[in-house]
């Protein structure tokens, strides 16, 4: 099987892995231990895979590791800093807006994504964000109750996100 | 003492792993040499096996093991994870020589990579008889219909000669008496389609063989303790050497209420003696787990002109598919939790489930009454009209009330004989009440929005019920010990699948033991480590689990008080425990900490406190729920939009008041999708048609109308701290409530669904005026 390398920033840490051309994101963050990326449909309709590609929501499973390639790639497991959950992740809890939680990964990506370029957005426009995110628990009114939560109390401007990684 | 804990909007005990995406599921593991397990499903809807060729599949490089039915035990079985012994007929089989729809097993291999897997299933030549096939469930009883189970060795099949897999006829009064008293007799027909539960984790397992060469299986189910039992019976191992553990579930709405993987992946492990891991594709998961039950249903009503129910009589055709997986409970379901909504004392369910070459329904929220609801909250609604009634005045006079006994529910227990139902608690008054207020229902009745403009609006309700827990049934332990730090942890064999029972259990014991949530540590699912549990489903956890929970931690606060007695010197009937400590109820600062009684027990008096308990209850207390929707409808385009759900629920006492929220709009948005969207449908070769999200499609965020929930609280004698449940009961009233409002938007009856707007426009053009309509009869 032909192989090649892949030099990619996942959640601030440059990593060089070995993939075959063919792999999807999604298959090589699960088999190096990012398990927050979730499989649900494998055809882009479920949004339970998604990710942060620089700094902008992907399903991960229509997205070739190889094309990340240089990329800078937040999952889950990287939003979190130094103990201390996002307020994102602590709204969702606040609010009631996780139930079996396996939308909540890429749900809270998603709504992390919208923050970052869209700081105080309408109801409307959460709906919008969170449309490509499939939840069978919630019926979303308790998550995008906490998404506009969360934006009420920020008054910074929009972060930025860093850029992608040089390892060559 | 006030409740400190229960009562309270406290977060989910498990919420931080699911949010930082800490590996919590069944898939987030790796084994070290693990296997891919994949299935080779049927093409066919109906076959005979006639020659399986295996070898240039078991040649491949990278496969382990090719199983099909002559490589394992023939041994009839059930799916359905049912207490012992199941209701639903045994006619399944691990492998078998003939394949009854589109997707059903043929083989399964086990290889090193899925992409190896794949390909070994290409490799495999199968030779098939083709058998015509049943598609149509008004087919599957017709004489010279092909026979579905024509194997001899299935069991408890009502009629295999003709395919019926179930039969119901029950009666309570004189039905036929009853309707020659009324003034007005009713009956309509409706049909429900084949929904599919698409909770966002696919079925998976992973399995291996321990240290000690016992099978372990790591599986996304609500039953692990049925499927430990059934994976052992078929796979010929004894229980003992099985260990089902459930780890954070994505979902499972009923659909995991099955053992639907476990026994092949249990297959593959003891074939290859390597770990195995089976995970269905969402393609897979459409058409090859389970689907709620497809029904025809005749509703007849017979009332007085006064608009009080005399009789109801409701013949159901349904269909179980290719096995009959919960054929005869769900089905018992839409009569017993149905019918006896209204308090008429003549009532009559005839029921015939049919094998049908299609996928296999099962377990699905709701569990048979979102169908009988649609029929019969959609009937009344016609029946208050031609009274001109209000339909919440036809309600208020009708429904069920405190201090009712529910007769039917004593002949239509779950596969046998039932218990008669008191109702000890009901809010539907109340929950009438604040529900129409909510939706402005007096108001947007007379006048609705946008008269004689292309979209018109329309406001439609319905009443429904359910259950919380199987009477005599379902039951559930629990095993509380103390630490020394004045901790204590609670195992439970309950099988917390995402609504949030691991936090309801730990807030009741948290609650009974005078501790704060933090101090409570829960084990739950696993049946080397936990006291056994019926499982996830028929919304009985928090009243039948909590009822153990409760239990036993009054047992074990017996234990710390009479610690703390001797410790403080007092007598043991003067103390309490609240805050984490125990105290003296006349002298709070006579006091000792948990902390102290733990270390105290541990250390000196070298005494494990703990204690266990067992609880099943003999009734199941109903919950109720009323639901209300206003539409918009296009009548150029016959586009319907839901604008506004309101929902007002009784679960008795609610233990977590945001998660009962949280309950009942996930349920009514799987109500909606039931009402106006979902529906997996075949071709008429009996493959399925629309096997994707994108096809089939589940409401959005961005698809949602405004949602209200109130929760009207009452307590339940039954329940623990007077909880009852909530999980089921909000989906059942979505689709009646939306069908009424249509037609008071836009005047059309549709009584199938999913509602289109193709279908509704068709009706517009096609629309008679309702005299026309012959089936009312006026009989005086």
């Amino acid at each position: 099987m032909k192989t090649m390398p892949l030099c990619i920033t996942v959640n601030g840490a440059v990593r060089q892995w070995t993939i075959a051309p063919g792999d999807l994101l999604l298959d090589v963050l699960r088999r190096e231990g990012f398990f927050g990326v979730k499989r649900g449909c494998e055809k882009g309709e479920c949004g339970a895979c998604t990710v942060l590609l620089n700094g902008k929501p992907v399903n991960s499973c229509l997205v070739f590791a190889a094309q990340a390639d240089g990329c800078d790639v937040m999952t889950i497991e990287g939003l979190a800093s130094g103990g201390e959950m996002h307020p994102l992740q602590e709204a969702f809890l606040e609010h009631g807006a996780v139930q079996c939680g396996f939308c909540s990964p890429g749900m809270i990506l998603a709504a992390k994504a919208l923050l970052d370029r869209q700081p105080h957005p309408t109801e409307e426009q959460v709906r919008e964000a969170l449309a490509g995110n499939y939840c069978r628990c919630t019926g979303y009114k308790k998550p995008v109750e906490a998404v506009l939560r969360v934006a009420e109390k920020s008054n910074g401007a929009p972060r930025r996100h860093k850029a992608g990684a040089i390892c060559r | 003492m006030p409740l400190n804990t229960v009562g309270r909007n406290v977060r989910k005990v498990d919420g931080v792993k699911l949010v930082t995406g800490a590996p919590a599921f069944t898939d987030d593991i790796q084994m070290p040499g693990m296997l891919i397990g994949k299935i080779l499903p049927s093409p066919h809807a109906h076959a005979r096996i006639l020659r399986i060729d295996t070898h240039r599949a078991k040649a491949l490089a990278g496969v382990h093991a090719v199983l099909t039915w002559q490589d394992v035990n023939r041994v009839p079985h059930t799916t359905a994870g049912q207490a012992w012994p199941e209701p639903s007929p045994y006619d399944t089989y691990l492998l078998d020589s003939k394949v009854r729809f589109v997707g059903d097993r043929v083989a399964a291999v086990a290889a090193e990579s899925r992409a190896v897997a794949e390909q070994a299933l290409r490799l495999i030549e199968v030779e098939y008889e083709v058998l015509p096939p049943v598609l149509d469930m008004e087919q599957a009883m017709q004489p010279g219909a092909p026979m579905i189970h024509d194997e001899p060795d299935s069991k408890n099949i009502y009629d295999a000669r003709r395919n019926v897999a179930a039969h119901i006829m029950r009666e309570i009064g004189n039905v036929d008496e009853a309707f020659c008293e009324a003034d007005y007799i009713f009956e309509r027909e409706y049909r429900t389609q084949r929904q599919q539960h698409c909770m966002l984790e696919p079925h998976v397992t992973i399995c291996w063989l321990d240290s000690d060469g016992r099978l372990v299986i790591r599986s996304s189910t609500q039953v692990p303790y049925h499927c430990r039992r059934q994976v052992a019976m078929i796979l010929g191992v004894p229980v003992s050497r099985v260990h089902v553990i459930k780890p954070r579930i994505g979902g499972g709405f009923g659909g995991k209420q099955e053992m639907l993987l476990e026994d092949i992946c249990g297959a593959l492990t003891l074939a290859t003696r390597r770990p195995v891991k089976i995970e269905y594709t969402r393609e897979e998961e459409f058409y090859m787990a389970r689907s709620r039950h497809p029904q025809i249903l005749r509703m007849k009503m017979g009332v007085k002109r006064d608009g009080t129910v005399l009789a109801s009589h409701l013949k159901v055709l349904a269909t179980t598919g290719a096995y009959g997986s919960h054929a005869s409970t769900v089905q018992g379901n839409t009569g017993s939790k149905v019918l006896p909504l209204f308090r008429a004392s003549h009532l009559r369910f005839e029921c015939d489930v049919v094998y049908t070459n299609t996928p296999v329904a099962g377990a699905f929220r709701g569990y048979g009454c979102p169908q009988g609801f649609f029929a019969m909250e959609s009937l009344a609604d016609e029946i208050a009209e031609k009274l001109k009634m209000d339909p919440v005045e036809f309600h208020r006079k009708n429904v069920i009330r405190q201090g009712d006994v529910d007769r039917l529910s004593a002949q239509l227990g779950e596969g046998r004989e039932g218990l008669p139902r008191v109702v000890r608690s009901c809010g539907f008054p109340v929950c009438l009440q604040k529900a129409a207020a909510a939706i402005d229902w007096e108001k947007k009745r007379r006048s609705p929005v946008g008269h004689g403009s292309p979209v018109m609006h329309g406001v439609g309700m319905a009443c429904t019920m359910q259950g919380s827990g199987i009477a005599g049934i379902d039951w559930a332990s629990a095993f509380l010990k103390m630490n020394e730090d004045g901790s204590f942890y609670l195992q439970v064999g309950a099988s917390d699948v995402g609504a949030g029972a691991d936090t309801v259990l730990a807030q009741i014991a948290a609650e009974t033991l005078g501790v704060s949530l933090d101090k409570i540590v829960i084990t739950s699912g696993d049946t080397d480590f936990t006291p056994f549990d019926t499982g996830a489903y028929a919304s009985s956890t928090t009243i039948i689990t909590g009822g153990a929970v409760k239990k036993a931690a009054e047992k074990v606060r017996a234990q710390v008080l009479s610690l703390a007695a001797k410790m403080l010197d007092a007598p043991v009937e003067s103390l309490t425990c609240g805050y984490n400590e125990v105290f003296c109820k006349d002298e709070a600062r006579k006091a000792v900490s948990m902390t102290d009684i733990g270390l105290q027990a541990l250390y000196k008096e070298r005494l494990q406190i703990m204690d266990a308990a067992s609880h099943f209850n003999t009734d199941s207390p109903p919950p109720f729920s009323v639901t209300f929707a206003e539409v918009a409808v296009d009548r150029q385009t016959g586009k319907i939009r839901v604008v506004h759900l309101v929902t007002a629920v009784d679960p008795g006492v609610a233990i977590n008041p945001m998660q009962v929220e949280g309950q009942v709009e996930g349920a009514v948005t799987q109500g909606l999708g039931f009402a106006l969207t979902e529906d997996l449908t075949l071709d008429e070769s009996g493959r399925p048609r629309n096997p994707n999200f994108r096809d089939y499609k589940i409401f959005s965020a961005k698809d949602m109308p405004k949602l209200t929930t109130i929760l009207v609280q009452t307590e339940e004698p039954l329940g623990p701290y007077g909880a009852k449940s909530v999980s089921e009961v909000p989906i059942n009233g979505v689709a009646p409530a939306i069908a009424n409002a249509i037609y008071h938007a836009v005047g059309v009856r549709i009584r199938r669904l999913p509602i289109h707007a193709e279908d509704l426009l068709r009706a517009l053009h096609e629309r008679q005026p309702e005299h026309a309509e012959e089936e009312v009869l006026v009989v005086q």
